[in-house]
């Protein structure tokens, strides 16, 4: 195995992913406790421990491996990010079907259909301050940077760069979907917390692309 | 954090434990965290099922019972419950007649209740209408929010439809009865302190000792705007002149006036702001048919309190004097 992802490298990702929300749980809590009700952190935790332990047997398919990862975060997350993080893995599942292992074409297109999911779950667009506007620039960046023929770990440290950009860029937003838009122009200022942990989540896709190719 | 709990991630599984022992006319489901009225499914009846995030007690789990919920659902601590147990929820309560979801109008809430919704729909064909409560005039603009929360209406939907429910009104009709309050039901709040989710351990945020945020949601989410510390007097015309700008509620059969605590404010002092509330309506040539006072939709141990109005006809009279009893209502049965 050379490039792209394979079921050992999205269960690093799983992995990572889970280990980067246990290390950021305080500081998702402290974002969301500025604009939202400060449980962000706590509910990814809860959420992604439970995905980690469900990986103790590894499925021999992705779209099982993202299924369940899915399935488990419906089911322990609660609150707007379970739904939505949930349908994110789901519809990697879907994307993904029988493939063994997705090059750069086929991980843009997969995590363009999980992007595709979490806008409708969420009825919400780019430029809303939420999870959204650190997952959208990613897929974009993947995308483009599959076409110009970089390989998937440069592609993908490119999509982690447009999402940490994206992330940055909700601090000036007002948000209008979720809790945060409650706030009003008081959201202005606040990074989102939705877009700090789906920076996470594309950075330890990029991490366990590089390390496990 | 001064708080009477064993272990801050224990605390709604511990909680359970306590109404199920507190209440064992009610079921408890363990597993899914769920409060069943013992006597479900009701044969023939239209299932309630309510649920949302923890430290709102009563609400929903202290609403259940004959009269009220059929079942709630109990999220971690301000976190709307999962579609698994909203789903389990809903299978234990039909009785064949169709299961109503009644939804507060929260982002996360509204996504999980529609997600079990699909899941209960295509896994045992029971037939279920799903409700959004959005009361909370302190949201202006739906366009550029999540739009209106689901805050005190909430507790009248729930006793109204459940009588609604036990006297046997099919789904659609039960349903109508939920809309009819939706729409002439409004409610503010305010709050003097935030409160402490017990797993993050601080306050969710901060209020200085000679400051009040007004417009308060329940889960401690900071308001619209703060201002300095009032007396009750204009802290009720704070409340209430939003509400009565948003719809008129003079003329029909009166209304009820709900005056509600947020959890850490005494009672004492919720009867000093009933007196306001009752001034300003009369001065407004609104007539009081009927009253509750106390905390029943609460945000921990936040101190501040809540007003909600609920337009009142024949038939909503009725059904607001329906028996009901459940460990948070309780009349006439």
């Amino acid at each position: 195995m050379s490039e792209g992802l394979d079921v050992a490298a999205a269960t690093a990702w799983l992995r990572r992913f889970a280990d980067r929300i246990a290390d950021e749980k305080g500081w998702l809590t402290e974002l969301d406790s500025a604009i939202g009700d400060g449980d962000h952190g706590i509910n990814m935790h809860r959420g992604m421990s439970a995905v980690a332990a469900d990986l103790a047997d590894q499925p021999a398919d992705l779209a099982t491996l993202f299924k369940r990862a899915g399935m488990k975060l419906v089911s322990s997350v609660g609150g707007a990010s379970g739904p939505l993080y949930g349908t994110f893995f789901l519809r990697l599942a879907t994307a993904a079907g029988d493939a063994a292992s997705l090059d750069g074409a086929g991980l843009a297109s997969t995590l363009r259909a999980g992007c595709d999911g979490v806008v409708a779950r969420g009825k919400a667009e780019l430029g809303e301050k939420t999870m959204l506007d650190a997952l959208l620039p990613a897929a974009d960046a993947l995308e483009a940077a599959v076409a110009d023929g970089k390989e998937p770990a440069d592609a993908l440290t490119a999509a982690a760069e447009a999402a940490r950009a994206g992330r940055e860029s909700t601090i000036p937003m007002q948000a209008t979907k979720g809790r945060a838009s409650y706030l009003g122009e008081r959201s202005v200022g606040h990074l989102d917390p939705g877009a700090a942990s789906a920076t996470l989540l594309i950075e330890t896709l990029a991490d366990a692309v590089a390390d496990e190719s | 954090m001064k708080k009477l709990i064993n272990d801050p991630d224990a605390v709604v599984r511990d909680a359970l434990g306590g109404v199920a022992l507190a209440h064992p006319e009610l079921r408890i489901d363990r597993e899914h965290r769920l409060v069943i009225r013992g006597d479900a499914p009701v044969r023939g009846k239209v299932g309630l099922v309510s649920g949302g995030g923890s430290g709102h007690e009563p609400l929903h789990g202290g609403f259940v019972g004959p009269g009220m919920l059929d079942a709630a659902c109990a999220g971690e601590v301000f976190t709307s419950p999962v579609p698994d147990q909203m789903q389990a929820a809903t299978t234990a309560v039909d009785g064949g007649a169709g299961v109503v979801h009644i939804v507060k109008n929260y982002t996360g809430d509204v996504m999980n209740f529609e997600m079990a919704a699909e899941m209960a729909q295509a896994e045992s064909g029971v037939e279920v209408a799903a409700v959004v409560i959005d009361d909370d005039v302190a949201v202006r603009d739906s366009l550029y929010t999540a739009g209106r929360r689901g805050v005190g209406l909430t507790v009248l939907v729930e006793k109204v439809a459940g009588a609604a429910a036990e006297a046997g009104r099919d789904l659609a009709a039960v349903v109508d009865v939920i809309k009819k309050v939706n729409g002439q039901g409004r409610s503010m709040g305010m709050a003097l302190t935030s409160c402490t989710v017990p797993a993050a351990g601080k306050p969710t945020f901060d209020l200085p000792d000679n400051e009040m945020e007004i417009g308060i949601g329940i889960h401690g989410e900071p308001g619209r705007e703060r201002v300095p510390l009032a007396p009750a007097r204009e802290v009720a015309q704070m409340l209430v002149e939003p509400i009565l700008e948003d719809y008129d509620f003079t003329g029909g059969d009166g209304v009820l006036c709900f005056v509600n605590g947020m959890g850490a404010t005494p009672l004492i002092e919720l009867y000093v702001m009933y007196a306001e509330v009752a001034a300003l309506l009369d001065r407004a040539g609104i007539t009081i048919a009927r009253s509750l006072v106390g905390p029943y939709i609460t945000s921990l141990d936040m101190a501040g309190c809540s007003v909600t109005l609920l337009k009142m006809d024949d038939d909503l009279l009725g059904l607001w004097d329906a028996p009901v009893a459940t460990p948070g209502l309780r009349w006439g049965a």
